[in-house]
């Protein structure tokens, strides 16, 4: 193999596997070493930074730096990491003096978002400080978009979402609520420099075709229109059975919810096994602990009226089979339907994107799918004033993703009105910086605890069903925090080597906990990881490979599971390996442009 | 301040017919220098202990005074262990070794610790053939006392305070092999391809067994004019083949010229396939030996790989015939057979 180049600052990001799996590469290390050193504050505003929304994301996020997380791979389970984002939120002090403060000096441009969810407002977060004239619109009466209509008080308290809106309402947005655009023609025939679509996926999925369900109509309604009428208050109750159909988070916020609004027996349904579920693992525990069952591999066959009123649902049996390529089928059992009884039904079977007051002559192109077609890097459509993000730009996803958009959206954004190519994307901030402050001594915990896991306490269930608004998560306390915090592994603290100074004595590759290291001849990738200490059988993982040593060797470090221990630094007799902190920051609009 | 080895192993770390990993063989946390050859060597033992599927509990470590005495602590942490007075690892050995034949001795020793105030011990135990393997790490210096120049510094060799040797090294290789060892061996800390196959190999053989390990000591003898740096011994080994000595099962040996490669069968069955360092040498033939090691030497070369072997050898158990069963299990009444017995033997002897 060639020679690793670690001036790539994608190698180093890629080895931080939390930060590189976020999709705002989030600084996650950084922000829990600022936890165990109860900076709360300071860790506050490295998620800000990153992800705009810490308080909210620090309950809500769908966490996909979990998974990725390295301590996963060397024990049972990740690090707690959005639940430490929310440590932070709960315990830091005045972030409001760290953040952008108007007035900003116009610079005479001007733009229009659509939707007030979290894509629209990363936008307007990252372009007012820099003089822009933002006009924000949404058909709702209050900013926030889904993480308001959607995602329920029990989750995410109404006073943490108003907190983190208005810290960006309040760098002087203009905000038109209870505005619903109806044309975009007109939107753009005003004199806006830019137009950023981050309408959402409003449109909930039905059952048009299913015997009952217009007879039905009145007991059976769209989930997340549902979760909306309660979130705004339009709906206080409930009948005592009901039916949720569907296997998405959006049917646990509406089986919770129901349970909240007087559902005595509540019922998730779904048509595919439990294990293949979309909702998240946390979801499901969640749902089931409030005594929800969730009856899986039942597809909704009819709905039952009686008397001109809705009676339930009956279901066929199903069991899944999967072909050679793991392509799964839901084929009938042969047992007899099933009769489920229901005053309601939920139905929270997808959501999908609808455009209807886009027309379709402003040069946005939109595909067979009526989707538009965006630049996945720019998010600029086929008009070069319209931009997409968030859930308008590529279907459903999440918070944490349109963040990420709205931050690429902004810069491509403001490169445009400053007459720079967008096309051409600013690098990413980094820096490497040693850590070491003496022998044994480093700046950072090097320490690797064996904690399992903390657990995050609820709130009594007789407390929380009986009162929607109230959270059920209590969050960690401070001492629980930090034992959390000292399970990161500092996987941004990286193994730096310097094949000059080594004199191939093996003491890192002998002292190595997890068997990372290994000396030996040069082979191509596929040999080399059969051929190491341990073989490299992880192939999302990268091989670190130094150049030729004096003894024709080289240093293969397969980075799979290294613990960030030093060990291998402290016991080099010549500093040839070095422990340093990777500092990688996505760059923002602020600093995107090279002339402005 | 940290030092401290974290708990967590690589999930695939292969495992032996045991079923234990490497982490079943580890020691303490070594608190040598850092890049102290010892520490390698300590590797390849747990390495050879863990390939030979040796149960932890079957094996005694033995060791003298220095910091390569001190190396059993950072191995094999769940076997037994003695460490000794300063050269008389040999006579704690003998003791134990014919008190329980059952057990794998392996005994490691510092070029101070055998070569100075433990040569007597060092040349009974090799007559006596002891069932042992023995290492001496070998630095040419005092690493624990600061680095004085031992028995095994060369003439001319310079340490690192620029003192230059004045005395003849002793050649420990040679003088294993003239004092009727059965296995003598040589290697370098930082080469564990040949190491850790001669520590299997010493292990394995039904008889004492020695290897002399150069080590470099990185704090005290790793300057320029040391012969025992890191650079010189990498420069003097370079063309007598470092994989000279490897086990069948590796397809290795194909990578040696033909007419150079010598099988030997081992008293176990297994067969060695041995690179033949010198022309006209036999590795079973004791003259033929010292004289590829003196012949190397002469040239400044050192001369690694198994220099001797003696695969019909007979230890000391053998020798002396000794009861088979360890002395441990052995009842009363049969290691002390009582009066009536005593009084049988003394009449014999009237
Ligand atoms: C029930 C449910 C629960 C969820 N839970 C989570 C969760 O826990 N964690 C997570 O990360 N994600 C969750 N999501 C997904 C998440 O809410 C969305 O992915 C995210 O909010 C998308 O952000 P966005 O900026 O694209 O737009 P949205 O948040 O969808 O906001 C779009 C806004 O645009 C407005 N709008 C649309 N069209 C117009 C128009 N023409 N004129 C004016 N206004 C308009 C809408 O009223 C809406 O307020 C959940 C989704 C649902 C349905
Ligand atoms: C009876 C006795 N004499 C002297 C010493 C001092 N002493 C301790 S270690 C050592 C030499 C060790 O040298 P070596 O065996 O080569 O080990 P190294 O530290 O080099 O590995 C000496 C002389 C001692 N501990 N005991
Ligand atoms: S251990 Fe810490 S730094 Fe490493 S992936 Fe997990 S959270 Fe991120
Ligand atoms: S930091 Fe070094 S010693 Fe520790 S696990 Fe990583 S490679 Fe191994
Ligand atoms: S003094 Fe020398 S022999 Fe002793 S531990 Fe340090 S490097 Fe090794
Ligand atoms: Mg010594």
């Amino acid at each position: 193999m060639k020679p690793t180049n670690i001036k790539d600052p994608e190698y180093f990001h890629k080895v931080v596997d939390c930060q590189y799996a976020c999709p705002a590469h989030t600084p996650v290390p950084e922000y829990i070493r600022l936890i165990a050193r109860e900076k709360y504050t300071e860790a506050y505003m490295v998620n800000w930074e990153s992800n705009v929304f810490p308080g909210i994301l620090g309950r809500t996020c769908d966490r996909p730096c979990e998974p990725a997380c390295r301590r996963g791979r060397v024990e049972e389970e990740p690090v707690a990491i959005c639940r430490l984002k929310r440590v932070a939120a709960d315990n830091k002090g005045d972030v409001k003096q760290h953040m952008p403060k108007g007035p900003f000096t116009p610079n005479g441009k001007k733009i229009a978002l659509v939707g007030a969810g979290p894509a629209a407002l990363t936008v307007a977060r990252d372009l007012a400080p820099l003089g822009y004239e933002i006009h924000l619109y949404d058909e709702q009466k209050a900013g926030g978009g889904f993480m308001r209509s959607q995602i329920p008080s029990f989750r995410l308290p109404e006073s943490v979402l108003d907190e983190e809106v208005n810290y960006i309402l309040d760098l002087g947005i203009n905000k038109h609520f209870n505005h619903y655009v109806s044309s975009l023609k007109e939107l753009l025939a005003k004199d806006y420099d830019a137009v950023f679509v981050g309408s959402g996926a409003p449109q909930g999925r039905d059952l048009p075709d299913m015997a009952g369900r217009q007879e039905g109509a009145a007991n059976i309604h769209i989930g997340i229109n549902w979760l909306a009428n309660v979130a705004f208050e339009h709906i206080n109750k409930i009948g005592k059975k009901v039916i949720v159909l569907g296997g998405g988070n959006t049917a646990m916020d509406c089986c919770r919810t129901a349970r909240r609004l007087g559902g005595e027996h509540v019922k998730v349904i779904v048509r595919s096994p439990f294990a293949e579920m979309k909702a998240s693992p946390w979801e499901k525990e969640d749902a089931i602990h409030e005594d929800i069952p969730i009856i899986d591999n039942h597809v909704p066959k009819s709905f039952v009226i009686e008397n001109g009123k809705l009676k339930g649902m009956t279901f066929e049996k199903v069991h899944a089979v999967y072909d050679d390529k793991g392509k799964r089928k839901l084929v009938p059992t042969g047992d007899a339907d099933v009769f489920f009884e229901a005053d309601d039904v939920l139905v929270a079977i997808g959501q999908e994107n609808s455009f209807p007051w886009i027309e379709r002559d402003l040069g946005i192109d939109f595909d067979k799918w009526n989707m538009p077609i965006v630049d996945p890097a720019t998010f600029v459509s086929t008009n070069k004033r319209v931009f997409f993000g968030g859930d308008a730009a590529f279907g459903p996803k999440n918070v944490i993703t349109a963040v990420a958009h709205g931050h690429q959206a902004a810069i491509s954004i403001h490169m445009n009105c400053m007459g720079e190519d967008m096309a051409q994307r600013p690098a990413p901030f980094t820096n490497l910086l040693s850590q070491k402050m003496g022998i044994h001594e480093w700046s950072y915990d090097s320490e690797v605890v064996t904690d399992l896991r903390y657990a995050v306490p609820h709130a009594d269930k007789t407390l929380t069903l009986t009162n929607r608004k109230k959270e059920v998560e209590l969050g960690f306390d401070v001492p629980t925090g930090f034992k959390e915090a000292e399970r990161c592994l500092n996987c941004d603290v990286q193994t730096v080597f310097t094949e000059s100074k080594c004199i191939e004595c093996d003491a890192c590759m002998d002292i190595c906990p997890t068997s990372c290291i290994t000396f030996t001849v040069n082979e191509d990738e596929t040999d080399l990881r059969a051929h190491l200490k341990v073989q490299a059988t992880n192939l999302t993982q990268d091989l670190y490979v130094s150049d030729t040593l004096p003894t024709k060797r080289v240093m293969v470090k397969d980075e799979d599971v290294c613990l960030h221990c030093g060990l291998c630094a402290e016991r080099c007799p010549t500093s040839a390996w070095d422990m340093q902190q990777f500092l990688y920051k996505v760059t923002k609009a602020e600093h995107a442009c090279q002339h402005h | 301040m940290t030092y401290i080895r974290p708990k967590f192993r690589h999930p695939g770390l292969p495992k032996n017919e045991l079923g234990y990993t490497l982490a079943q063989y580890e020691g303490a946390l070594s608190t040598l220098c850092a890049g102290c050859g010892h520490d390698s060597i300590s590797a390849g033992i747990i390495q050879a202990a863990f390939d030979l599927n040796i149960q932890p509990h079957k094996l005694a470590k033995l060791s003298g005074i220095g910091c390569s005495s001190k190396t059993p602590t950072y191995f094999l942490s769940n076997s037994h262990g003695f460490n000794s007075v300063h050269g008389r690892m040999p006579s704690v050995a003998t003791g134990a070794n014919l008190a329980n034949r059952d057990l794998t001795y392996f005994g490691v020793s510092g070029d101070g610790d055998t070569a100075s105030i433990g040569m007597g011990q060092f040349v009974h135990v090799i007559r006596r053939n002891l069932n042992m393997t023995y290492i001496v790490m070998n630095n040419g210096c005092y690493g624990l006392t600061k680095g004085q120049d031992s028995a095994t510094a060369d003439a001319g060799s310079k340490n690192k305070s620029g003192h230059v040797n004045l005395f003849e090294s002793i050649d420990l290789a040679s003088l294993a092999i003239e004092l009727g060892a059965s296995f003598v061996a040589q290697s370098f800390s930082g080469d564990k391809e040949q190491l850790v196959p001669l520590i299997r190999e010493a292990m394995k053989h039904p008889g004492f067994a020695f290897i002399n390990v150069i080590s470099p000591c990185v704090t005290f003898n790793n300057n320029v004019g040391s012969t025992k740096s890191y650079d010189y011994v990498r420069e003097h080994i370079e063309g007598t083949g470092t994989k000279d000595f490897v086990p069948m099962m590796k397809e290795i040996t194909t990578k040696y010229a033909e007419g150079t490669v010598q099988g030997v069968k081992m008293h176990d069955g297994s067969d060695l396939q041995l690179h033949k360092l010198a022309n006209e040498w036999n590795p079973e033939d004791r003259i033929s030996a010292i004289n590829a090691v003196k012949t190397a030497s002469a040239k400044h070369e050192i001369l690694t790989g198994l220099l001797f072997i003696d695969r019909n050898t007979k230890d000391l158990h053998h020798l002396i015939q000794t009861a088979e069963t360890p002395l441990n299990q052995l009842g009363e009444n049969v290691l002390c057979p009582g009066n009536e017995v005593l009084k049988d033997i003394n009449a014999g002897l009237r």
